[in-house]
């Protein structure tokens, strides 16, 4: 399983971040070259980004860029030049319908061909933005066999629907639900939106308390300053390791005797609990923790 | 690549490099190199500048860079933008 419980933005016309960027160690570092770009350096950002990926050892950390939208005058030269660096992903901006998607991935695939590269190499995601991107969340997450995710984006879509963000997040409840459940029928990642109030730890860990919840996989995080509480949230209690551990025993010592159900802790075992259990095997290990075989092979 | 016009790209901030591209006042390439590591980079630094030049196929051209610490690649990608704008240029080749 990969992890991508933080996805660092990077403005990619800071030449000081772009360098640096990987040394945080966040799951995924995500250069700009949308938002966070001014219009007179669009240029020079994606010259920059361009051969920092293809220079640069960024010690096998995901990269992702986010490319300007093709209704842009930007769009497409970031998709030519980015295919050709290589990034392991190209977020695609405000997608509102499957189309944004497809259009996009006929571009890079074209631009793979011509490039020489396997048709495929590069995946994508796709940020929703808009309330009518929420409503088409799923048929975006499923418009494109490269997708690996989707994002959401919440600071357009509150202003799309005439609200403001709050700390309780109450405007952004629907989103998010739909979101999560569109990328988890589809079987791809869900990224929460960034929060924006560097100096509020505690609303952060809140929010992302709230993301983890109803089922996100991470959140996209605009300062290395916001990693460790994002990775924190998303890290397993010791308890609840210990517990899929004698899961996962029992799974192991039921398959030894041939038998169908049991119980763990006085609770019957199915197949959705044992699902949970490996994936807590999983995001601990990640997390560092070291869990032999043994340990949970009975 | 002709370069037309002075064309601008980079910073001054820390790991960047400020580059200006501009006409030239005779022939060939005039490099100015201002650096906090000149003694221990110059020779690099010139060696990717006429390197990106060359590849970009500009002989004749006045090439000024203030230095603050910029990786190779860095060198490069301001020198390509900062020709781009000096030549009125706004589509690139990328296929390398």
């Amino acid at each position: 399983m990969k992890l991508r419980r933080t996805m660092l933005y990077v403005p990619g016309n800071n030449a000081a971040m772009v360098k640096d960027a990987h040394i945080y160690r966040s799951d995924a570092i995500m250069f700009d070259l949308e938002d966070a770009i001014a219009v007179e350096e669009k240029d020079s950002a994606r010259f920059l980004v361009y051969h920092a990926l293809r220079n640069l050892n960024y010690e096998g950390m995901e990269t992702v860029v986010r490319i300007n939208g093709l209704d842009t005058p930007y769009g497409r030269d970031d998709i030519a030049a980015m295919v050709n660096a290589k990034p392991n992903l190209i977020r695609i901006p405000k997608a509102d319908r499957a189309q944004d998607v497809q259009d996009v991935e006929a571009l890079v695939a074209e631009e793979e061909r011509a490039a020489g590269l396997e048709e495929g190499t590069i995946g994508l995601m796709a940020a929703i933005e808009s309330p009518l991107g929420v409503l088409n969340s799923y048929e975006i997450a499923t418009s494109s066999k490269r997708l690996i995710g989707i994002a959401f984006g919440a600071e357009d879509f509150v202003t799309n629907m005439k609200t403001t963000r709050s700390k309780a997040g109450i405007e952004l409840l629907f989103a998010r639900s739909h979101i999560v459940a569109s990328a988890r029928a589809a079987g791809i990642y869900a990224l929460d939106t960034i929060f924006s109030d560097l100096d509020d730890e505690d609303g952060l860990v809140h929010e992302v308390e709230v993301a983890k919840q109803l089922g996100f996989d991470g959140k996209s995080i605009i300062s290395p300053r916001q990693i460790a509480p994002v990775h924190r949230v998303f890290q397993p209690t010791d308890a609840e390791i210990e517990a899929a551990k004698r899961v996962m025993r029992a799974v192991a010592e039921a398959r030894r005797i041939n038998s169908g159900v049991f119980t763990v802790d006085g609770k019957m075992i199915d197949k959705p609990i044992i699902e949970r259990a490996e994936r807590v095997i999983e995001l601990a290990r990640a997390a560092g923790y070291r869990i032999t075989a043994e340990e949970i092979d009975g | 690549m002709k370069i037309v016009k002075t064309g601008i790209a980079g910073s001054l901030e820390s790991s960047d490099v400020l580059v200006t591209l501009a006409p030239p006042e005779g022939e060939g390439i005039q490099i100015d190199l201002e650096s906090a590591v000149i003694k221990q980079f110059g020779r690099q630094i010139r060696r990717v500048a006429k390197e990106t030049l060359a590849e970009l196929e500009i002989t004749d051209a006045l090439l000024s860079l203030q230095d603050k610490g910029a990786l190779d690649s860095t060198i490069r990608a301001r020198i390509e933008a900062a020709a781009y704008r000096a030549a009125g240029i706004s589509s690139f080749r990328w296929r390398r």
